[in-house]
């Protein structure tokens, strides 16, 4: 083997790799195992104070539109489909789908993102506010935080659809959007379980009372 | 062209891209600590400020001494004391435990698995400068315009650390200050864990399978496992802490239903793991240190390792040890003292295999063995004081008094620091091709070892006679004045001690005694390159063969099992024959951009605790400028053609 076949990193040349992973595939998995331990902090606190508001304060379910938010929820799942296309576009080489579909992945998430803000202010405005009770704070937080990694993911994909547009995301950048892809199905995921959690679970744990 | 993959996507036409700021080239100067990408520069880097904090933190405790060196002390007031062993904590667990173990790991990981840099070179940089601008940051509270220090203990125990501000428990900005550093520190030390572990996944040498990895490595890719899960558990309890302080949330408000408790259960999550995340990595530094010195490999190699992993795993269930005089209930107090007697039996064993290794070698005192020696004396004391804590009733006695003190000093200075010190000592001719004084080395361990015990064997009993912690004076007749007279007196001896370290650290880099490539006759591949190794490690990459395969590339055994030395050849270093080779090879070029997206982080938290919309935007600027700009910049500069 000479010198100049020997890479450092590897890089997307995932054969040398030990674990025939890419490395920056593996950091994207690894970062991702930290960041639902970051959301787990959340969750359990929202949980511990799910049913603890006392009688006379605002309580969480009477403020929740449950049919709004599954329907904003169903366009950010919808927008994991998307991503997927965007990714299988970029894998045969069919650059003018990929913008489109890393575009629409990018309006369905920035689609959630204004429901969460008619959300939050709705409550806000009803009297339901981060300073409320304990339920109020976890609430808005928990939320608040997926809310921007949403954000974050949405920053990302425009970015890859700034670099496509002039040309410079060729077929083999595909690991690229793949990267990309992997956190915005992760954030999609956290948030099945945190819609399960505030708003399937909660309601029924306050029937109960 | 071979390039450096790394975590943000690239792009290849130079000709396209906007240089922002002109590429830096040169790899050598003062500014090129600045912009380097090599994984020993940093490696340097990390070691020289987790030095410069030791000694930052090591003042806080002789201050701390000196106030309770007799009984109503009166060289410090309550305000100064709490600042003061608040801020030792903070240090020592955070600016120099977690660091140092990053130091050794970020100059030996691909040495010792025979790479030639670790998978994102520019992440490590960035983890560096996080580190250094996360520490300042949080010194910077001192500052008598940010109104204090933090002072509500390392811990930060809520209600008191995450009431709002203006109810008066704790003035000034020092919580805030505390809570948004640490979040800050833990984004560095969250990037290095991700380095570590996709370096010892993907980098390993031909043949270099898992269980033939130096048993540092393995140590610290559990430490990297560990803190890579334990960090975000806390930075979420530090943001509730702050949201709570700053915002008006209500996570840890009792007054209307917050459970002060979450916070001691998420801070426990982390802060268990935290304890091997700092004792791992020394625990592996004298796996190395003692086969060396006594010429036999290590006992049990896959005990060791597998121990290592055991305590790993396990060091997930026993945080609530922490928290016994909580009033838990019986039940979860009942499991987790059985799950803290539990881990103590890896622990043993991995005791018990560095005596095994020990037994019957052909020793060799230096000044690396002397300490790695100390650290199986010293931990064992630690370790079976730390026992003594899963008994429930007696842990629920020895709660916030200095028993505990004694104990985890025992673990964190008799385990960590002297295994950091061992390391310092064995690595240090590698480091700069000199070696340290051995002959000052000893005195510095007898030192350490006599002022180490006097310092902390006392506080065992003051624990058990009732003297408190983080309490800033005692009154005189309790009995307590002579132990921690004598206390006071080995603080001092202590800090004698690393003061000839630092001397002979200083004296050495130029004037110790030339070392050649290999001096301790070692075992591992670090020490099949030269002294100091050049910027690329290996001219060519090892094939590994066996475990401790440098060991066996000089030495065979003949019929009765007696060693011998193998014709020299074999085991040469890479001489300037294969500097032809090297100059193909591709190393990543140096960068600003880490530190520039490290320098937006400061801003960003002095906007949190000041409330400064403006001062937010600038940092939102600076960070997104940094991560554009590293995104689009290459790893390795295009060469001109």
């Amino acid at each position: 083997m000479t010198a100049e076949q020997i890479s450092i990193g590897a890089g997307h040349d995932a054969e040398h790799t030990g674990t025939g992973v890419s490395n920056t595939k593996l950091a994207i998995w690894l970062f991702l195992s930290s960041d639902f331990l970051f959301f787990g902090a959340f969750i359990s606190a929202f949980l511990l104070y799910a049913d603890r508001t006392p009688a006379g304060a605002k309580q969480l379910t009477d403020e929740l539109n449950i049919p709004f938010t599954s329907a904003t929820s169903f366009i950010l799942l919808m927008s994991s489909l998307t991503m997927v296309l965007a990714l299988a576009a970029i894998q045969r080489g069919d650059h003018r789908r990929v913008r489109i579909w890393i575009l629409a992945t990018a309006l369905f998430g920035a689609v959630f993102i204004g429901g969460q803000v008619f959300e939050f202010t709705e409550f806000v405005r009803n009297g339901y506010a981060l300073q409320t009770s304990t339920q109020s704070s976890a609430f808005f937080v928990l939320t608040g935080l997926h809310g921007a990694h949403v954000t974050i993911g949405i920053i990302w994909l425009l970015s890859l659809w700034g670099l496509s547009s002039q040309g410079r995301l060729k077929t083999a950048d595909a690991p690229k959007v793949e990267l990309a892809g992997l956190y915005w199905h992760f954030v999609d995921v956290v948030w099945i379980v945190i819609f399960t959690v505030i708003y399937l679970i909660t309601p029924l744990t306050q029937g109960t009372k | 062209m071979t390039t450096v993959s790394d975590a943000i996507p690239e792009v290849q036409e130079s000709h396209r891209r906007v240089d922002l700021l002109q590429r830096p080239a040169k790899s050598t100067g003062w500014w090129s600590w600045f912009t380097t990408v090599d994984h020993k520069k940093i490696g340097i880097l990390y070691a020289a400020t987790s030095f410069a904090f030791l000694v930052i933190g090591g003042i806080e405790a002789l201050l701390i001494r000196l106030q309770l060196a007799g009984p109503n002390g009166k060289v410090l007031t309550a305000a100064m004391y709490n600042q003061l062993f608040t801020m030792h904590g903070t240090t020592m667990v955070f600016l120099m435990g977690m660091p140092m173990a990053v130091a050794f790991g970020n100059y030996l990981i691909p040495l010792m698995i025979g790479a030639r840099d670790v998978a994102f070179p520019r992440l490590n940089m960035f983890g560096y400068w996080v580190f250094l601008v996360g520490g300042l940051f949080i010194y910077s509270s001192f500052l008598p315009w940010n109104g204090g220090a933090p002072n509500a203990g390392w811990f930060g125990y809520t209600p008191l650390s995450s009431a709002p501000i203006g109810n008066g428990f704790l003035p000034g900005h020092g919580a805030d200050f505390w809570a948004v550093g640490l979040v800050m520190l833990g984004i560095g030390s969250t990037t290095s864990a991700i380095n570590f572990i996709v370096t010892v996944l993907n980098m390993r040498a031909p043949g270099m399978t898992f269980l033939r990895m130096p048993v540092f490595v393995w140590m610290m890719l559990v430490t990297a496992f560990l803190t890579l899960f334990a960090i975000p558990v806390v930075t979420g309890a530090l943001i509730m802490v702050y949201m709570d302080r700053n915002w008006g949330s209500n996570f840890f408000n009792a007054a209307i239903g917050g459970d002060p408790l979450l916070y001691q259960h998420l801070f426990w999550i982390f802060g268990h793991p935290e304890v091997y995340i700092l004792i791992l990595p020394a625990m592996g530094i004298i796996s190395e240190i003692l086969p060396v010195f006594s010429r036999k490999p290590l006992f049990g190699y896959t005990v060791v390792v597998f121990s290592g992993i055991a305590i790993g795993f396990m060091g997930w269930g026993v945080w609530a040890h922490h928290m016994f005089a909580t009033g838990l209930g019986p039940i979860a107090v009942s499991a987790f003292g059985l799950s803290t007697m539990l881990i103590a039996v890896p622990t043993g064993v991995k005791i018990f295999n560095w005596l095994g290794t020990v037994w019957g070698g052909a020793l060799r005192l230096n000044t690396p063995m002397l300490f790695a020696l100390g650290f199986i004396a010293m931990f064992t004391i630690g370790g079976l004081s730390g026992v003594l804590h899963s008994v429930v009733p007696a842990d629920t006695q020895q709660t916030d008094t200095y028993f505990v003190v004694a104990h985890f000093h025992y673990v964190l200075f008799g385990g960590t620091v002297f295994g950091f010190f061992g390391g310092v000592f064995y690595w240090f001719p590698k480091v700069y091709g000199r070696m340290m004084n051995d002959r000052l080395g000893k005195w510095t361990f007898w030192i350490l070892l006599v002022g180490f015990n006097l310092t902390f064997f006392p506080m065992h009993i003051l624990g058990l006679e009732g003297q408190p912690r983080r309490t800033y004076r005692y009154g005189a007749g309790l009995g307590w004045d002579l132990m921690n007279r004598i206390a006071s007196v080995g603080a001092f001896i202590i800090a004698l001690g690393v003061l000839l370290l630092l001397i002979n650290l200083w004296v050495s880099r130029k004037h110790g005694q030339l070392a050649g490539d290999d001096p301790w006759d070692g075992r591992t591949l670090e020490w099949s390159t030269p002294s100091p190794p050049p910027e690329y490690n290996f001219a060519e990459v090892p094939e590994v063969e066996a475990r401790d395969d440098f060991w066996h590339r000089k030495y065979t055994e003949d019929d009765r099992g007696l060693l011998v030395r193998l014709p020299s050849g074999a085991a040469e270093s890479t001489g300037p024959a294969d500097a032809e080779a090297a100059h193909h090879i591709h190393l990543p070029s140096p960068s600003y951009y880490p530190l520039v997206l490290s320098l937006g982080l400061p801003i960003l938290g002095y906007a949190a605790v000041y409330h400064a919309l403006w001062l937010g935007i600038i940092g939102a600027i600076v960070l997104t400028f940094g991560a554009y700009a590293w995104a689009i910049e290459p790893p390795t500069a295009e060469e001109p053609r």
